[in-house]
């Protein structure tokens, strides 16, 4: 792999280098003499002194750009680049638990996130039950921490050698262990017996195919059964020559690997609890407002500072929106409140328009429409969107009296990330007598403008940094993964049947009443059609399979059922809601009759 | 999801509005109106000044254009004969005008061209943008909208109804094109004699139809083809010109169009001056100039010139940008009130207020100044008011004779900078400019080889660039470099003598010569022992003597006017350094701001609790930053199950550290409830999206970031 690469030297630069009274030492010669020694050594990429110039100058640019005073109101500029984007070991199943007992653990101190030793560290507490005993332990792990490190073996497969290494102490001095581990780990480890279902806990998940996801997640908790230990094909061991470690571009070349490691195979590997078995309610959105209204704002008194030192901008913003320029507001935190301060505390002798772009079903349109028939009061439809914006350009052209403050919330959302809209909203700001500010949440947000639209946009950037709660914004979020109330999914079952004849009715009750009986089996595929058509005719529901199968193509029309081939080729049916909505469904349905 | 809000109220003038922001700061309101209306003069005057240097700029090439459009169709004016079978080749005559990667400057050119255009070739031009031509026929309709309107604004306005049925039904073809251009010649033709001699008559009988293509890569391929191809079976009949406005490079027009419909086009090749070079103009006619009295620090300009290089080679935005110095300055600055012309420096420092007095004695620089001088004048300076005022006005004069100096001279080192081998202090003056800025630029290393390499420097060059830093001395408005031209004159007439009479130097040239051949290493040895040994003994010639002087002498130039200007007393009146202002508003890094935030709610919330070490979070801080910490342990996908658990455990153990809460099984529902909150706060920060691919899990869409 490795190539010699030589080079001719002319004989003025030699002399340039042996000659020392000529007194040239510019710190750019050094620079190239070391990387013509590298070049010679390694075959890297051709680093010319172009190139080394080039990092001279990034750094420099690095260092200009990163003068940052301590005023707080400044970005964290302390951080680097390198942290935000950095890569990391892949494949972690349970660090979050480990990271998460090592918080609990240690209240008043801090907790380094170094990853790496973090086994270590969670055994460290009760290092007073034996020492003896730990510290053979701790030397294993280390042994097992190099050994997966080095083949980069499977989480799960060093979890298992870390239960093993655990359990053998556990049986002998249970007793201290039992006080002083995290709690998860203790969780797993109280029942060493229970050795097989912690692991079928663990099973992959594909990413690719979403529609046969159940399927295959059979196919691979099967698989995770049988070969709960089976290690990846290996990918290729990190590079071990620990003395050119410190070379960046290595570093950078073992990022990269980790990277496409990390998402070279479709699987991920977690856990396989879900929600149900916690056995709680699930929040609906009410009780949710109620609950957290109850809880006490963390820092209440640190927010409001902040919140006043926002405030004290509000003028500052005036002179800036007036003279040109729009305002848009980032960091983290909800900047409504902010804005509607701004608001009520120096509009109200204005006209403006405010559009909180949170709304699920906003539109750039609906902006257009409140401006033209509202602020311009014109009565009358456009074509387009872009005649509108047109229409709108020549009133506030003409009449130079006319102003408008456009205030924006979440000028980054679903509805308005859109290129058309943000070329439209753009070319809207870029009016002289149209002052907009806005304010953007997501990491990703400034990627939605080239050059053409900040251009248009003219932002100042404004640093607002609230820590305040996104209540507003995220109570119309209806993906809210998590207390998904299922209300909605249940309305539309019942809507939908009850517009049906009684005999579809007792067909999608058969179904969902054998899917809840199943509803403990993982691997469930659904019912098989010809079970089905058995099932029906004994209930005197149907009487051929004809009108059985006219009957399912009617609910599969409105996404009430899910069909499936399985391998075997028979044809699986299932009702894609999830159990509680189903027994709700059950139940409502019992009532009803 | 909108709400219009309309007050009843009438408003006051926008003007006096924004003065009244300007003002709204709690501080010395006194003088704000005064400073504000400073501010916005001086902004104007740069304004105009930044117009005409661009316009300048592109003199040039709008020229060259102009007679490039007038040639293209001088035939179709004089003999149609002739013109028809020129023309069986088809070819359109097209320009090609290639105006740099910043797509948004190029604005301002094209509308200085179609200006041009309209008032010395033809009324009928039209612009096109790729966003609005999705289609030939949006194109199409685009086009003839576009001609059509300026055809009414070139004639009276009698016959417009004509017009506006024609706009909405007329079909959108070529042909029709056609019958509206030989209508619209006609018409002109017959209208000369009458009344429109004197407006129509600059342009030919019958003007080219020029269509501008503003942004031609963004363009389908298809739609450009097909325009190609259409008109050119028109061309015979309808004199068009085509204009490319390309950001990229020439290449693109043939990897875009197909040799079949190049081969329509005769191209000729316009190319604009590098946005590089006109930065460079605008910061010698901006900052390099004793124009105006407020400057750009150090910082500041380093922050604006990085923006320009490694973020979007523009100079509109740079120019934004120094509006918005000027701009903060005034702001921020009360005593900005001073930073005007010499001419009213004298009025505006008498009517200093006591208050204002007291700022003065408060800059760092000011107290600086006093300390060094004797205890009586200190004592008048801190307690008379009036005798400060008479020192303040002569040192702010002594500050603009200070920049007038220091910029001829930093010219001068600039000549003798651009020239040395590898430009240990930059090829640009501005390089030159930052760095002298920064720190005295006498005690860097790069000054210092910079000046060996200055001795090493031949004859001829030498006196060029004496010869050139005559000039520059001359030119420049200051009055102390009589004796510096003198002296430089001298060292010029010296070198004359010298080559009259010394003839020896050749020698030392050809022995060095024989050094430039190929050698081997024995040879190269002997010479390199022999060049030691001649060096060690043979003495100084007089040319060497002679060159040392001079070099000296631009040393000591330098160490006397290139004083950084934060060394200089009340340099805060006239300079503008605070770059982190400028550097948040500009080029912001949200992302970084989301980091510390999440990462080191310290950084934000000072409360004690919150304190940490680097890389750690404590586990009282706000959930979302708990619930953010732990998502970061996870790979792809995070069960929330989990996630939920770790979170609880957190929480518990930071609420009641003692407590053996853990025991429970169950959940707290206000915790439940807050990682709800949490978790779907760091959804709609694009950390986490749902996921349907198992159950009750969520995709991580950040990569690492511990």
């Amino acid at each position: 792999r490795r190539a010699l690469q030589v080079k001719f030297v002319p004989d003025e630069e030699v002399l340039q280098h042996i000659a020392d009274d000529t007194g040239i030492k510019a710190r750019k010669d050094k620079a190239q003499l070391s990387f013509n020694a590298k070049t010679f050594v390694k075959k890297l990429e051709n680093i010319s002194d172009n190139k080394a110039e080039e990092i001279l100058e990034e750094k420099k640019y690095i260092a200009a750009l990163g003068i940052c005073a301590q005023d707080p109101m400044e970005n964290g500029s302390s951080v680097s680049g390198g942290e935000i984007y950095s890569f990391q070991t892949p494949k972690r199943s349970s660090k979050m638990a480990e990271l998460a007992s090592e918080l609990a653990q240690t209240p008043e101190q801090n907790v380094a996130s170094d990853h790496s030793k973090c086994p270590e560290k969670t055994a460290k507490p009760s290092q007073s039950s034996s020492n003896f005993m730990w510290t053979e332990i701790v030397w294993k792990c280390n042994l097992i921490l190099l050994f997966a490190w080095q083949r980069a073996v499977q989480r799960r497969h060093m979890f298992l050698l870390l239960m093993h290494v655990f359990s053998s102490p556990l049986q002998s001095k249970k007793k201290e262990f039992v006080s002083t581990t995290p709690y998860r780990l203790r969780k797993r480890l109280a029942a060493p017996d229970s050795h097989l279902e912690s692991e079928s806990e663990y099973s992959a998940s594909c990413s690719e195919e979403e529609d046969e996801e159940d399927q295959q997640e059979v196919y691979t908790v099967l698989s995770g059964q049988k070969t709960p230990a089976k290690t990846k094909a290996a990918p290729t061991p990190p590079p071990r020559n620990s003395l050119a470690k410190k070379n960046k571009e290595e570093k950078m070349s073992n990022l990269v690997e980790e990277y496409f490691e990390a998402h070279s195979s479709s699987k991920v590997h977690t856990s396989d609890r879900t929600l149900q078995k916690l056995r709680k309610r699930r929040l609906n959105q009410e009780t949710l407002h109620g609950l957290l209204k109850k809880a006490p704002l963390a820092y209440a008194a640190e927010i409001k500072e902040l919140n006043q030192q926002h405030e004290s901008m509000f003028s500052k913003w005036m002179l800036h929106l007036h003279l040109g320029f729009n305002i848009v507001l980032y960091g983290l935190g909800s900047k409504r409140d902010l804005l509607e301060k701004f608001r009520t505390s120096l509009l109200q002798d204005s006209v403006h328009l405010v559009v909180n772009g949170y709304f699920p079903s906003i539109t750039v349109r609906s902006i257009l429409n409140s401006i033209t028939e509202e602020v311009l009061d014109h009565t009358g439809t456009f074509r387009s969107p872009l005649d509108q914006l047109e229409f709108i350009t020549k009133r506030f052209k003409e009449d130079s009296s006319l102003e408008l403050y456009v205030l924006i919330h979440s000028l980054d959302s679903q509805m308005l990330r859109g290129e058309r809209s943000q070329q439209i909203l753009a070319q809207l700001s870029s009016l002289p007598s149209i002052y907009l500010i806005a304010s953007i949440d997501h990491i990703n947000a400034p990627l939605m403008w080239d050059q053409a639209k900040l251009n248009l946009y003219n932002w100042l950037w404004y640093e607002t940094t609230t820590f305040s709660p996104y209540v507003e914004e995220t109570s119309y979020e209806n993906s809210l993964l998590v207390q998904q109330s299922g209300s909605l999914a249940l309305s539309s079952l019942t809507h939908v049947l009850h517009s049906l004849t009684p005999n579809a009715r007792g067909i999608f009750r058969l179904l969902a009443q054998y899917q809840l009986e199943k509803k403990d089996n993982p691997s469930y595929p659904g019912l098989s059609f010809q079970d089905f058509y058995q099932q029906c005719r004994e209930a005197f529901l149907v009487n051929s399979d004809l009108t059985l199968r006219a009957q399912l193509t009617e609910f599969r029309d409105h996404k009430l059922i899910r069909t499936k081939r399985g391998a075997d080729g028979v044809e699986y049916l299932l009702i894609p809601v999830d159990v509680s909505t189903l027994t709700d469904f059950l139940e409502n349905e019992d009532e009803d009759v | 999801g909108c709400f219009v809000f309309k007050p009843s109220v009438k408003k006051r003038r926008l003007s006096q509005r924004i003065a009244h922001d300007f003002s709204n700061r709690n501080d010395n309101s006194e003088d704000a109106e005064l400073r504000f209306f400073t501010c916005q003069s001086l902004w104007n005057q740069i304004k105009l000044e930044t117009e005409k240097v661009q316009e300048d700029l592109n003199k040039q090439l709008l020229d060259n254009l102009l007679s490039f459009l007038s040639r293209s169709h001088s035939e179709f004016q004089e003999k149609t004969s002739e013109w028809t079978c020129q023309m069986k080749f088809r070819e359109i005559p097209t320009a090609a005008l290639i105006l740099g990667v910043n797509v948004p400057d190029h604005d301002s050119t094209f509308r200085s061209l179609s200006d041009l255009l309209q008032n010395n070739i033809t009324p009928y031009i039209a612009s096109l943008e790729a966003k609005d031509c999705p289609g030939i026929k949006n194109l199409m309709q685009k086009l003839m909208g576009q001609l059509m309107n300026c055809y009414i604004d070139v004639d009276s306005l009698e016959d417009e109804d004509y017009v506006q049925v024609s706009q909405n039904r007329i079909r959108c073809s070529m042909s029709s094109l056609i019958k509206w251009y030989k209508t619209a010649t006609k018409k002109t033709d017959c209208e000369i004699p009458s009344q429109k001699r004197t407006s129509s008559s600059k342009y030919w009988q019958s003007p080219p139809v020029v269509v501008i293509f503003k942004d031609m890569e963004s363009f389908t391929t298809k739609v450009l083809q097909d325009f190609i191809v259409i008109s050119s079976q028109h061309i015979h009949e309808l004199p068009l010109v085509l204009i490319f406005g390309i950001a990229t490079s020439p290449m693109i027009i043939h990897r875009l169009l197909p040799h079949s419909v190049s081969s329509l086009l005769c191209i000729e090749l316009f190319q604009s001056l590098s946005c590089k070079e006109h930065l460079s103009t605008v910061i010698d006619k901006l900052l390099l100039s004793d124009q105006f009295p407020f400057k750009l620090g150090e910082k500041v300009l380093q922050v604006l010139i990085n923006i320009f290089l490694y973020h979007d080679f523009s100079v509109q935005n740079f120019i934004k940008g120094f509006q918005l110095c000027i701009l903060e300055h005034f702001y921020s600055q009360p005593l900005s009130i001073l930073c005007c012309q010499l001419v009213d420096l004298k009025k505006r420092v008498n009517s200093l207020s006591y208050d204002q007095c007291e700022n003065i004695r408060r800059l760092p620089s000011f107290r600086r100044y006093v300390e060094k001088q004797e205890s009586e004048k200190q004592i008048a300076l801190l307690t008379t008011d009036n005798f400060l005022k008479e020192e303040t006005q002569k040192l702010l004069e002594d500050l603009h004779v200070y920049h007038y100096n220091y910029v001829a001279v930093l010219r001068c080192l600039h000549v003798f900078t651009s020239s040395l081998p590898k430009y240990p202090l930059g090829k640009q003056i501005r390089d030159l400019h930052c760095a002298c800025l920064e720190n005295q630029v006498w005690e860097t290393e790069e000054y210092e080889s910079s000046l060996q390499l200055a001795r090493m420097l031949n004859k001829s060059e030498l006196v060029t660039m004496l010869q050139q830093c005559v000039e520059i001395l001359l030119s420049s408005s200051g009055k102390e470099f009589d004796k510096t031209v003198e002296k430089l004159k001298e060292f010029l007439t010296q070198f004359q003598n010298l080559e009259e009479a010394f003839q020896e130097r050749d020698v030392s040239v050809s022995s060095q010569k024989e050094l430039q051949k190929k050698t081997d290493l024995y040879h190269l040895q002997k010479t390199l022992l022999e060049l030691k040994e001649s060096r060690r003994s043979k003495k100084l010639t007089k040319f060497e003597m002679l060159r040392f002087e001079v070099v000296d002498y631009i040393d000591s130039l330098v160490r006397k006017y290139l004083v950084p200007a934060d060394h200089r007393t009340l340099h805060e009146i006239l300079y503008f350094n605070t770059a982190t202002v400028l550097r948040g508003h500009l080029n912001a890094a949200p992302r970084t701001a989301l980091h510390t935030a999440l990462n080191n709610p310290h950084w934000y919330l000072k409360n004690e609790a919150l304190k940490c070490d680097e890389g750690s979070i404590s586990n009282k801080a706000p959930d979302i930053c708990i619930v953010y910490k732990l998502h970061l342990e996870c790979g792809r996908l995070i069960n929330l199950v989990d996630w939920l658990e770790a979170f609880s455990t957190v929480v518990m153990a930071a609420e009641a550290p003692n407590a053996d809460t853990a025991s429970s099984d169950q959940v707290d529902d206000t915790i439940h409830a807050r990682f709800i909150r949490a978790v779907s706060e760091l959804e709609l920060l694009g950390f986490i999206k749902p996921s349907k691919q198992k159950t009750d899990h969520v995709a991580r869409l950040t990569w690492g970031g511990c």
